[in-house]
């Protein structure tokens, strides 16, 4: 796929799932901040998987369990080399970004930050990159600091920069925000945190299926995102840190796989990124990520943020035309999300209305509650676009929301 | 195949625009508030019992059309009636929005709450028609804390 540009009717057609009719309509997927749909090709992948090569990994002498190995750390340099890190051993498998935040907690959170100690978060964030940090700074004693927004839903670095100090540890911070779409000013944050001596983490889920990210030039310490919403299945995700990183970190969750050697009296550890997988892994999630990786790749994660680009704004038109729409998020640099309420509905009244037509939004508070409280809305719709969706679609959701207000104003 | 209508007929849409006894009793004796997180929706439900009955009802709050028309017309039809009346009400009505989708109310008469059958159509609805009525319940039994759907 090069020159023109990928056939995007065709990539469509990858993906079985959107050719559905809902209650006699096309399907009109627009949740993909919730989760992505997944190509063929994914699917094939891992059913092959199971066909062919099922064993359990780094274990049997067999053959299988060689094949098996063979797939999964084959992965681990695919997912190296699509966010630029430099060593694949980085890369440590999680069950999604959630649990990659949870892992940064029970690790550096519990060695590295004590009482007095402040994690700086923003009014951007999702209750995963909240809550874990919470019962950290319970168990610590420390204190979270949140970087304010303004009503764009833009950070505000000026304050940003008030809060940081020497007592700050770590900033933990979106690259894209799910209720909003907001694309934070990632690498300013990472480099004014580094010079305040604090370590960086960055919640990449809303990012990494949607433009090219590279980790080493965000100049993030922690990266970590989740594979089902790019494409591949649920259950997998990645968390990055440079490899003197996490050499430097405990363990946190113990049994199979994580040791070098065991005795009741003494265990010692497996290297990184062993150390931090214990148990069986989500095999047949990480060849599946491996081929959604491949499959991003080949149409080219710079024309996939394009593309998407041209999305939103087709489909932000089609809610403003609609009487009483109001857009919420208005940042300048924005990514997949448009959120938005109509004047007098509930946004849930319009989800459920929209399904009829067989337009798939989210509503609700998109576990960002902060955001939800700092704007004065109980909630709102969100449409979030990805690749595959189609400039045919925003008449449709118009329509659907069309629909919605007739529905309430007659 | 369940129809719009069965959702938002022009009695709850009616009741969602001009919510009755949207009202704060000062002197309630028995009060409570329901949340639904993950929607945003909040309501309280004020109780003025004078004895075994209820002498008086509001509510307040921000929701959804089903779960604002819900707790005007819930509130509409236990004024006057006892404690054990409204109980049994409210049990009534759970059984109905809850029942199993496609097959008819059968389960006795409940009048004017009966707009509120095709509710069970819509599974993810049923804890926004019920939202006022789990507040109910729970100041009734004197709880004063917010009870949550989820």
């Amino acid at each position: 796929m090069s020159g023109a540009g990928p056939d995007w009717a065709r990539v469509r057609a990858d993906f079985p799932a959107l050719r559905q009719q809902v209650r006699g309509k096309p399907l009109v997927y627009l949740d993909n901040a919730a989760t992505s749909q997944k190509p063929q090709c994914v699917i094939d992948a891992v059913r092959q998987y199971y066909e062919l090569h099922n064993a359990n990994i780094h274990r049997g002498v067999h053959w299988l369990s060689e094949q098996a190995t063979i797939a999964y750390e084959g992965v681990r340099k695919k997912v190296a080399r699509f966010i630029g890190a430099p060593d694949p051993r980085e890369c440590v498998f999680v069950r999604g970004a959630t649990e990659g935040i949870n892992l940064v907690a029970q690790t550096f959170g519990r060695t590295r930050i004590g009482k007095g100690d402040e994690i700086v978060l923003s009014a951007l964030e999702h209750h995963s990159n909240i809550v874990p940090w919470q019962i950290l700074c319970e168990e610590k004693g420390a204190t979270i600091r949140v970087i304010p927004m303004n009503d764009a839903g833009e950070l505000r670095m000026d304050e940003y920069a008030k809060l940081l100090s020497p007592k700050t540890k770590l900033v933990a911070v979106t690259h894209v925000s799910n209720a909003l779409g907001t694309v934070t000013p990632i690498r300013e944050i990472a480099r004014m945190a580094k010079t305040a001596g604090a370590t960086v983490l960055v919640d990449g889920a809303q990012a990494v299926p949607h433009q090219p990210v590279n980790v080493k030039d965000i100049g993030a310490d922690f990266y970590i995102f989740s594979g089902h919403k790019m494409c591949a299945p649920t259950g997998i995700g990645v968390a990055w840190a440079p490899l003197a990183l996490w050499n430097s970190l405990p363990p946190w969750q113990g049994g199979g796989d994580m040791i070098s050697s065991v005795s009741f009296e003494k265990s010692t550890w497996a290297e990184v990124p062993a150390k931090f997988e214990a148990g069986t892994p989500n095999i047949e999630g990480v060849v599946g990520l491996g081929a959604a990786i491949d499959y991003l790749s080949a149409i080219g994660m710079d024309r996939i943020a394009a593309r998407e680009k041209d999305l939103l704004a087709a489909f932000e038109a089609a809610i403003l035309r609609v009487p009483g729409a109001r857009i919420v998020g208005t940042a300048r640099d924005k990514a997949g999300v448009a959120s938005f309420v109509l004047e007098g509905i509930h946004p849930h009244d319009i989800g459920t209305i929209a399904d009829r037509e067989g337009v798939a939004i989210r509503t609700g508070h998109h576990c960002a509650q902060p955001v939800m409280t700092r704007l004065g809305l109980p909630a709102t719709a969100r449409a979030s676009v990805a690749f595959y969706n189609t400039p045919e679609e925003a008449p449709l959701l118009e329509a659907a929301l069309r629909k919605v207000t007739e529905v309430f104003r007659a | 195949m369940s129809d719009l209508n069965d959702l938002y007929g022009d009695v709850i849409l009616e009741h969602y625009k001009r919510p009755r006894t949207f009202k704060l009793i000062p002197d309630a004796t028995h009060k409570a508030a329901g949340a639904n997180p993950l929607c945003g929706d909040h309501i309280q439900v004020f109780l003025k019992m004078d004895g075994e009955k209820i002498a008086d009802i509001g509510f307040m709050g921000n929701g959804c059309a089903i779960s604002r028309a819900a707790a005007s017309i819930m509130t509409q039809e236990l004024i006057g009636k006892t404690r054990a009346e409204a109980e049994a009400v409210r049990a009534k009505y759970q059984a109905m929005v809850t029942r199993e989708a496609g097959k008819p109310w059968e389960g006795g008469d409940l009048g004017k709450l009966e707009i509120f059958a095709g509710v069970a159509e819509f599974p993810v609805r049923v804890k926004c028609a019920t939202l006022a009525w789990h507040a109910l319940e729970a100041a009734l039994k004197g709880k004063g804390e917010t009870v949550s759907t989820e």
